[in-house]
């Protein structure tokens, strides 16, 4: 049973044809990716999820369809969007505050996460007074806490250098064990989709279509090394195939019979 | 976190070390006056010496300090209705768009009109008491603080304008949150600048006619010829401006602790 079911999406801006032709699903707790290059239209898909833009196809949740008040999504945007004016306490309980929680139930509830996403102590602090890398713990932290039933990412290790980067995903991977979100996360990070993914949606170059649907059979906890890595190896090198020759003609994706 | 008594202090010399190159420099200015006035020959009815200035400041102080005050009331309460002007109206064109095509032109008017021809028409209408005044501190002020608020709504990043209306927050509620803090840089800054316009507005607009004020001590010193008595005035009035702008700083420092924060960007942990 999928949570979220795309039917032919498109969007447009203008004579712009930037979302061409967009199915997919995501099942209940599933970690899924898109994958695409920048530019394809990945943050305007999650706009369009968000509500902050219409295109046109079909977007159902529970087999319902999406209504622009659904509030069924957590969102995380490219940017952490965090607050500067605000203490990272209140950053975090913003989502609360929002669905109405009073100042003290919300700080209750998000206090205990504080040391699981690497902040206690810093709870006092500005967002400027943060590593990039804290900064997008407590955005995720924000992002969770407002369990909601599903999580949106966006890119949301794309502005880290290198290092904290692979840090930030292993640290990804292995709370998503824990919680087992269902989650959609956008990156153009081959590597980082294989190592977070249960399934891979590749994207083609804008106009943006599904090129191809990638199933990640790597078993969990994804540590570095060992035959699992190797496999992951060989599926990201079949996956960068895949974008940097798109002209291979690319198989439709798996599961999608276009009636 | 609170910062500790020694990074105040800290923060203290700092201060001082920022404003020691304006004092050597006003103190040098002053100091080419006083030689200039001195050994030049030139009357001290035509330039007198800041010493003179200065001395007869001391003796006058009754008379400018009682001048000083209907400024001051004049400034600050004409300051206070174009920021309230300011702020409703920035409210209102942020919320509808199309208005503010309709309303800045006429703003943009207003700030053309010469100040000369403008004082004295406003005390024929509303004669010599606080009115004519504030209106006039109002006008000058309004438009500078209208800009930097739309401004600063606009200045919101747009993906926190997102992350909002994802988490279900309406319109009211996008602006308070998010759109309201953005502003502040920009609503400071406005307030400094037009904090010094609104006593020149004042200044100009008694001068066009007020029974107690700067801007009529000014006039009238000038009439008997007593240059020292107008520039006596004339510290005086800068004197509020610097104070006011101190306030404004102030004010930021105290609404926007996040900023030092910003500054310091400590970048702690992985
Ligand atoms: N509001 C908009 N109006 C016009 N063009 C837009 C708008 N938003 C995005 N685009 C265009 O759509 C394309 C995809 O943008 P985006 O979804 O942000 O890409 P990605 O997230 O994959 O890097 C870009 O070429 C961008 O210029
Ligand atoms: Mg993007």
């Amino acid at each position: 049973m999928s949570r979220l079911e795309l039917r032919h999406v498109c969007k447009a801006f203008g004579g712009l044809e930037v979302l061409a032709d967009i199915s997919l699903r995501v099942g209940a707790g599933e970690f899924v990716s898109i994958l695409g290059p920048s530019g394809a239209g990945k943050s305007t898909l999650f706009r369009l999820l968000t509500g902050a833009q219409h295109g046109d196809g079909e977007m159902f949740f529970d087999g319902t369809p999406l209504d622009n008040h659904g509030r069924h999504f957590a969102f995380m945007p490219q940017r952490d969007a965090l607050m500067p004016w605000r203490r990272i306490l209140d950053n975090v309980t913003l989502g609360l505050e929002v669905q109405g929680f009073r100042r003290k139930a919300a700080r209750a509830r998000v206090a205990p996460l504080f040391a699981e996403f690497g902040l206690a102590g810093f709870e006092r602090h500005f967002p400027a007074q943060l590593s990039g890398g804290m900064r997008q713990r407590a955005a995720l932290l924000r992002t969770v806490v407002q369990e909601r039933d599903m999580l949106l990412l966006d890119e949301p290790f794309g502005a880290l250098d290198g290092l904290t980067r692979t840090a930030m995903q292993r640290w990804l991977e292995q709370m998503w064990r824990h919680h087992r979100w269902t989650a959609l996360l956008i990156t153009h990070d081959v590597r980082e989709a294989v190592f977070l993914s249960d399934r891979i949606y590749v994207l083609s170059a804008r106009p943006a279509r599904i090129a191809r649907e990638i199933k990640v059979p790597l078993p969990r906890p994804r540590g570095p090394g060992g035959d699992a890595a190797r496999q992951a190896s060989a599926l990201e090198a079949e996956i960068l195939d895949i974008i940097l020759n798109p002209g291979l003609s690319p198989q439709p994706p798996e599961g999608y019979d276009h009636d | 976190m609170v910062p500790s008594s020694s990074s105040r202090s800290r923060q203290l010399a700092g201060l001082f070390a920022k404003a020691a190159p304006a004092v050597i420099s006003v103190g040098l200015l002053l100091l080419a006056w006083e030689l200039c006035a001195r050994y030049s020959g030139i009357k001290p009815t035509i330039l007198p010496a800041p010493s003179r200035i200065f001395a007869q400041a001391m003796l006058n102080r009754e008379a400018l300090v009682d001048n000083a005050i209907p400024t001051i009331r004049a400034t600050l309460f004409g300051f206070a209705c174009s920021l309230s002007a300011a702020f409703a109206l920035s409210m209102l064109v942020d919320f509808f768009p199309p208005l503010r095509r309709a309303l800045f032109p006429v703003f943009v008017i207003s700030q053309t009109l010469p100040l000369v021809a403008i004082a004295p028409l406003v005390v024929l209408w509303f004669g010599f008491g606080l009115m004519p005044k504030v209106l006039l501190v109002a006008l000058v002020t309004f438009f500078p603080m209208l800009v930097a608020l739309v401004q600063g709504y606009e200045a919101t990043e747009a993906e926190i304008g997102q992350v909002l209306r994802a988490m279900g927050a309406g319109r009211w509620r996008v602006f308070v949150l998010a759109r309201l803090p953005s502003a502040l840089p920009y609503f400071f800054a406005g307030l400094r600048i037009s904090i010094t316009y609104a006593v020149v507005g004042a200044i100009f607009a008694e001068y066009a006619g007020a029974a107690k004020g700067l801007g009529i001590y000014m006039l009238n010193a000038k009439n008997n010829f007593r240059p020292d008595l107008v520039l006596a005035a004339v510290g005086v009035s800068a004197a509020l401006t610097l104070v006011l702008f101190g306030l404004a700083v102030l004010l930021q420092h105290l609404a926007m602790p996040w900023e030092q924060a910003d500054r310091q960007g400590q970048g702690k942990g992985p």
